[in-house]
């Protein structure tokens, strides 16, 4: 993870098209600018970087199902649930599930986990848009950094 | 269709936090009920768990975009209403 540039998955580790289901890894940094404030001397991942990292997840299944046709953009978040912290140098699990595909828009599923333990989830939505100029080809090669294989769609 | 109206009605009520009593059969939703594109997604979300169908809203879009069709064949409640029951139908056929 790269706290401060928004690159909150590491790699893709499932990506299963059938399922309609992703599973990333993540690793958050020993050190970054965020613990320095959040909070002195206690530093601890914020929820609110733990559901973009859970969106993120999302996001990525959704280009992988679309074949980056369109660009999944956060829209809503529900039932968000923090149920413990989440320190430095922690080794992330987080899963996506997409529970509906909309017209216009896609309804996932999230939750992190450390080796097996309940850390947060929640149920987000994303509004599907045309790629904005560029966009696409960042997320293709960022896809591929992750070792995402996105489906091919005719 | 009067059910589906009661069960469109609510969704919009809650979603967008209108007055039930504002929404009718002949309310336009975009003109009447100041319903934006994003609020309408999440409308369409909950219709389409509400039904277990799913709102060609980008078709819709599309065609209105392109004066292929007039906004109110989709955006008046009931007309909306009685596409919804054509998909339902439809899905069950």
């Amino acid at each position: 993870m790269r706290l401060e540039y928004f690159e909150m998955i590491d790699k893709v580790t499932l990506f299963d098209a059938d399922a309609k289901r992703l599973v990333a890894a993540a690793r958050v940094p020993k050190h970054s600018p965020v613990f320095e404030g959040h909070f002195p001397g206690h530093p601890l991942v914020p929820g609110v970087l733990l559901t973009e990292t859970m969106a993120q997840a999302s996001g990525y299944l959704i280009l992988g199902l679309n074949g980056l046709t369109q660009m999944p953009f956060l829209m809503t978040v529900d039932k968000a649930r923090f149920r413990t912290f989440v320190e430095p140098d922690a080794d992330l699990v987080i899963e996506a599930a997409v529970s509906i595909e909309g017209s216009g828009y896609a309804a996932t599923k999230a939750k992190i986990s450390i080796y097996g333990k309940p850390i947060c989830d929640a149920e987000l939505r994303f509004r599907l848009m045309p790629f904005p100029a560029d966009l696409a080809e960042l997320m293709r090669a960022r896809t591929a950094a992750i070792g995402l294989q996105p489906e091919a769609v005719s | 269709m009067s059910s589906t109206f009661e069960t469109v009605a609510g969704i919009i009520s809650e979603t967008c936090d209108i007055p039930r009593e504002k929404i009718t059969p002949a309310s336009h939703a975009i003109d009447d009920l100041g319903i934006d594109s994003l609020a309408f997604l999440d409308i369409a979300f909950a219709v389409d768990k509400a039904f277990g169908i799913k709102l060609p809203l980008e078709q819709w879009t599309q065609e209105v975009n392109e004066g292929k069709a007039p906004a109110e064949q989709y955006f008046v409640l009931e007309n909306l209403c009685a596409r919804i029951d054509g998909l339902v139908a439809a899905k069950s056929a």
